[in-house]
């Protein structure tokens, strides 16, 4: 078995609204899995649930052995699966730099005492933690804005800024919402060849939701499609294209 | 950048030299009841660089800030007054008040970490009265803290065998207990500041601002939400029972109150106006508010000298002007007076652009 994260039968309810229905998915290691589905197909829904932001109503969550179940969000985190969001959150009033800073928190440890004394050790650290950050911000191509507060940077930047600041984190799993929203055509070629080469410089696995199609059959090794909060199928893009379920969802039923 | 730093030196060594000549200066400029009002400022920069901590660090909105402050000076009076016939030396009961209050800082957070903004108020500010009406009827079935009478003849701060109530002579001058309390006030509230700095440029201090901007994403960043409050509310706490401590040690006398809810919201006002989240602002509003109140009593004087009476009662014109201060700052300086460097570059292009 080479998955890094197993979903297995996860159902999520909001009042009387299913969001997820008995949904189970597999991530290999080193993929890139697609997620795709219409509007509130619950494909948010299952990244919440997969960062500890939600938890499930039944089903259960496995990382390698290990049960993910019940975990806190910077617990998740900790154990290497980390996310940006659909709806922006950066830390708008931070610059770039130290949005990408704080990603460092989880990998670092300087205490209390650390942060009042500053000795070699927390120095050091701080160090480490401001070097790695700027390398992060290049990597994702804004390190010319390192010091622009967040929230004036342009839509494609803060999207890269998120991504810095989740790689800052050193994920085995990176969870990307929509990436690719509100991107104009160039940008969103640019930003898959930065996914392929974040794949291979981190070693990273990655679950991407996305809307564009097209781009999504380019990118992924494999995509699932969720509709009203069931998976209806799984598979390479190839098949997922001729998959008359899929069509179906995304067409309509002729009535 | 050499010649920089000289002048960064020479403006430090100016600040300090006059730093400690300040109550010379004043108290025979001006007289002794000032020394005792800048000492008093002293203790409202601490309670306002503590208060940041919580309010312009992490953005937990906390109206109940003087229940610490309060634990702080309770602790003091119970443990070297006749109260108990306690009589323990300053140096035990400072961090004794400080871990009680970071202690109920704890207590107090808790239940509130999963509030935010106006309900996160709400309950600290009930919190905080909770504080003050406990102290106010602690007397019966047993008396702890005397009620309303409050606790009087407070041992005034000794530190190894020096009285700071005591007129000491030295290099020819003659220093009294409120010059005394300066410098002592001085020493601890440069300290709570060079603290409150270190950690704002920390990695506790970054996520502390993490929170602030956008709980949620700071949690799926790794932070551990729920321990950084509480470490706020703690740390906060501890600066103000420290505040507090050194407040019963320098009056001798404490009741409740003194930690009333306008106690709360002036110190708020203080950050507010003074610039949140940057530590020289925060100082500077401290500054303002507790002196400009004292100098407009002279208004009244002026008013009896002038006009053979008083018109306005000058404790109306400080609120009215208090009133007219805030409105004109959320008008023309809504970052306030001193904001930090980023939040004014921030303002200034607003308003350009």
């Amino acid at each position: 078995m080479n998955d890094i994260v197993r979903i297995e039968e996860v159902s999520k309810q909001f009042g009387g609204i299913r969001a997820l229905n008995n949904v189970s998915l597999s991530v290999l290691k080193g993929e890139i899995l697609g997620l795709i589905g219409p509007n509130g197909a619950g494909k948010t829904t299952l990244f919440n649930i997969l960062t500890g932001l939600y938890t499930p109503n039944s089903g259960q969550l496995w990382l390698g052995e290990r049960s993910m179940l019940n975990l806190k969000p910077h617990q998740i985190l900790q154990l290497g699966i980390a996310r940006t969001f659909q709806n922006i959150r950066v830390f708008p009033e931070m610059t770039a730099l130290e949005n990408v800073m704080v990603g460092r928190h989880a990998r670092t440890r300087a205490g209390l005492l650390g942060a009042v004394f500053r000795n070699r050790r927390t120095r050091t650290e701080e160090t480490q933690i401001r070097t790695r950050s700027g390398e992060l911000l290049e990597t994702v191509g804004i390190a010319r804005h390192s010091h622009t507060l967040a929230k004036n940077l342009s839509y494609g930047d803060q999207r890269r800024l998120e991504i810095a600041r989740a790689l800052a984190t050193e994920p085995q799993l990176l969870a990307l919402d929509e990436p690719a929203a509100g991107m104009n055509p160039a940008e969103r070629d640019t930003l898959s060849e930065l996914i392929r080469t974040l794949r291979e410089q981190f070693k990273l696995t990655l679950v991407v939701i996305e809307h564009d199609v097209k781009l999504m059959m380019n990118l992924c090794d494999r995509i699932a499609v969720l509709d009203f909060g069931e998976k209806i199928a799984e598979g390479a893009p190839a098949e997922i294209r001729a998959n008359p379920r899929v069509i179906q969802a995304y067409l309509g039923t002729e009535a | 950048m050499a010649r920089r730093k000289r002048s960064a030196w020479v403006s430090f060594t100016l600040l300090g030299a006059g730093l400690a000549i300040l109550p010379i200066l004043i108290e025979t400029g001006i007289g002794r009841s000032w020394v005792r009002v800048i000492d008093f400022s002293l203790l409202y920069i601490m309670l306002a660089v503590g208060l940041n901590i919580v309010v312009g660090y992490a953005g937990l909105l906390d109206l109940g800030y003087i229940a610490f402050y309060a634990v702080g000076a309770y602790c003091y009076a119970l443990l070297a007054s006749p109260q108990f016939g306690l009589h323990l030396p300053f140096w035990a009961i400072l961090p004794i008040g400080a871990a009680a209050a970071a202690l109920f800082g704890i207590l107090l957070g808790a239940p509130t970490l999963r509030l935010r903004g106006d309900y996160l108020a709400i309950v600290t500010l009930g919190f905080g009265e909770i504080v003050r009406i406990f102290l106010n009827n602690l007397n019966t079935p047993v008396n702890i803290t005397n009620g309303p009478q409050g606790i009087t003849l407070i041992d005034p701060i000794r530190i190894a065998g020096f009285s700071f109530a005591a007129k000491h002579h030295w290099l020819g001058l003659t220093f009294s207990s409120p010059q005394q309390y300066y410098y002592l006030f001085l020493t601890l509230t440069l300290a709570l500041i060079f603290v409150a700095l270190r950690l704002q440029d920390s990695r506790i201090g970054r996520a502390w601002a993490a929170i602030r901007e956008d709980e949620l994403a700071a949690a799926a960043t790794g932070i551990n939400v729920r321990n950084l409050k509480l470490l706020a509310f703690a740390m906060g706490a501890t600066f103000a029972g420290v505040a507090g401590g050194l407040f019963a040690g320098f009056q001798g006398f404490v009741s409740p109150e003194s930690f009333n809810l306008m106690e709360s919201v002036m110190i708020l006002c203080m950050i507010v106006l003074g610039g949140m989240g940057n530590i020289p602002g925060v100082i500077l509003g401290a500054t303002l508010l507790t002196v400009l109140p004292e100098a407009l009593r002279y208004l009244g004087d002026w008013q009896q000298a002038w006009l053979g009476r008083i018109v306005v009662d000058p404790d109306d014109l400080r609120m009215l002007l208090f009133g007219l201060a805030l409105i004109v700052m959320m008008l023309y300086r809504p970052a306030g007076l001193w904001p930090s460097r980023l939040r004014r570059r921030e303002w200034e292009d607003q308003r350009t652009s």
